[in-house]
């Protein structure tokens, strides 16, 4: 049954432009920075040869790369979480669900599971991308894979937050602006944590960045996919409450 | 609890904030009856509907459908039900096909069943040549076909519909009307519309309700007694004095209208009989003899104005 409804959702996505016209505008702009990294990589590889412990190619273009387009993502994750409820309050198209025999907590996962299939394939088609450099030199495939991992893990959670966000309105404009600036904040907000003031430290262990900033060095932290898995369970819980609480009387 | 009953509501309330939606709404519903759901915009229908397919929870009461609490045991219940709400929820990115099939999934019926479950829904509602259109092409006519198709798919022993020929032409009002007598055979429908007369051609029971509550609840038959006014209109040649008429038998208050017009008001038996005989011994030149008939729409106004007087002046007028 969650199933049914996450596949509806991934399809969906592909029935208007917009899923398609983000997969090209994200692939895009990601080449654009692999290809630029790699030609500082180029540059610099000459003088590395040198150094007993230099940075591989996989610390000097894939994990900028990747850190670059978790920040793209950022930005265009909302644009694909927001219609996901909010339409179907705004067609009236929720009764369908509800009066079908499926509990809200099956709608509910089944939306998110559908969005995170999606963004699934957007990052099958980042992967690529350093795969790619695999036909001439050697990775890391450790660190690649730590990184990918967390790039699931943001993206889990991208999903998640614009989930919520997407359950408290009918506007899929408001909708958006509000994950999105939910996320640039938890992003962050790890920035008044360097100031060394009291709190600061909770502040940190707040910020979405810092988590997986250690991922992407190939750190592999059980404290940073336990704050992801967090993250997305409060979400997905929140959004069913939200949504439940429509057909509660108050 | 009686299992025949395919739907049994028990004193449902339903607030939003202070105000009381609906209020000590019960009622039954068995196989084979199609209830028809009247009354003014704002009166409780679709939050009523909206309670008895789970799609709101009452704030108080219980909702039973084939024997199965709705509130407790929500997914079970739900199975028996088949729901076309005010607005049809269809997705107009989908065509009839597509999105039909998904409602077969959500209703969760065995994947060999839905094509054959679609085929027969698509040719009941009338759409077997629509299967690969849009739905956000179709007419509005369509559409709101399509949603009944939707709501009648997974055969389920409940079907609730509110207002499900609005927007229709009068060949498909009929056609729809058709189907629902059709279905009401095998299942238990109810219904909400406005039209008062589509009540009376579709369905086998009648319930009116205002503010929330319910102010008639009665069968089709049991309406029909409720339109006997107690009055006959006779029309005369020669009319005799109003003191003779009023001695006839039976006959309570005489009042003399427009063209020789007279309005009998009558207690017990219809007296027709005895006034065409007497006119006929005494020469009156009786020339039309006609009960006099209140419509449904009388007794819903009447029974949904509260202003009494305003009910009873639009009674005069008549």
């Amino acid at each position: 049954m969650i199933g049914t409804i996450a596949a509806r959702e991934f399809k969906a996505l592909f029935l208007s432009p917009m899923a398609w016209s983000i997969l090209a505008v994200v692939q895009l702009i990601i080449a654009y920075l692999f290809l630029a990294q790699l030609d500082t990589y180029m540059l610099l590889a000459p003088r590395l040869a040198g150094i007993g412990a230099a940075p591989g190619v996989t610390d000097v273009v894939v994990a900028p790369v990747l850190g670059n387009a978790a920040v793209i993502l950022l930005l265009i994750a909302p644009l694909i979480t927001m219609r996901v409820l909010s339409e179907e309050r705004r067609a009236r198209t929720l009764s369908l669900l509800l009066s079908a025999p499926i509990s809200m907590t099956e709608i509910v996962i089944g939306k998110y599971l559908g969005i995170v299939m999606f963004f699934l394939v957007l990052l099958g088609m980042l992967a690529l991308m350093p795969l790619a450099l695999l036909v001439g030199t050697d990775l890391d495939l450790g660190k690649l894979a730590s990184g990918l991992l967390g790039l699931t893990l943001l993206l889990g959670a991208f999903a998640a937050a614009g989930l919520f966000m997407s359950s408290l309105t009918e506007q899929p404009t408001v909708a958006a602006v509000s994950s999105f600036g939910l996320l640039l904040l938890l992003w962050i907000v790890d920035w008044a944590g360097n100031s060394g003031t009291e709190g600061s430290g909770v502040l940190a262990y707040l910020s979405m960045l810092r988590h997986f900033e250690s991922l992407l060095k190939g750190i592999f932290n059980s404290t940073d996919v336990a704050y992801y898995l967090l993250f997305i369970f409060t979400f997905v819980v929140l959004t069913i409450q939200r949504m439940d609480r429509d057909r509660l009387p108050h | 609890m009686d299992t025949s009953s395919l739907i049994h509501a028990e004193q449902l309330y339903r607030y939003y904030g202070d105000h009381c939606a609906v209020k000590a709404v019960s009622f039954e519903l068995s196989k084979g009856e199609v209830l028809g759901f009247l009354g003014p915009n704002g009166a409780g229908k679709s939050t009523t509907m909206q309670m008895l397919t789970g799609n709101l929870a009452p704030s108080a009461g219980r909702v039973q459908v084939g024997g199965i609490d709705l509130l407790d045991n929500p997914t079970s219940a739900k199975r028996q039900l088949g729901y076309l709400p005010e607005q049809p929820p269809l997705y107009r990115d989908l065509t009839v096909d597509e999105y039909l099939t998904y409602c077969a999934r959500l209703h969760r019926l065995a994947r060999r069943r839905i094509k054959e479950a679609i085929r027969r829904a698509k040719q009941r509602c009338g759409l077997e040549s629509e299967g690969g259109r849009l739905i956000g092409n179709l007419s509005k006519g369509y559409q709101q076909r399509v949603g009944i198709a939707q709501a009648i798919l997974h055969n389920p022993s409940v079907v609730i519909l509110d207002e499900p020929t609005v927007g229709l032409d009068p060949i498909q009002i009929r056609e729809i009307r058709t189907l629902i007598r059709e279905l009401g055979e095998e299942h238990g429908i109810i219904l909400s519309t406005h039209i008062l007369p589509e009540v009376q051609g579709t369905c086998t029971h009648v319930q009116i309700i205002n503010r929330g509550q319910l102010v008639f609840a009665d069968s089709i038959e049991g309406l029909e007694t409720h339109l006997h006014s107690q009055h006959l209109i006779v029309v005369f040649r020669n009319p005799p004095a109003l003191e003779a008429l009023k001695m006839l038998p039976d006959v309570v208050d005489v009042q003399v209208l427009a063209d020789n017009r007279v309005r009998l008001k009558y207690s017990g038996e219809n007296p027709a009989a005895a006034i065409a005989e007497e006119a006929v011994t005494r020469g009156w030149g009786l020339m039309e003899l006609v009960p006099e008939r209140r419509t449904l729409e009388q007794i819903f106004i009447e029974l949904t104005c509260q202003d009494h007087s305003a009910a009873n002046s639009i009674e005069e007028a008549a």
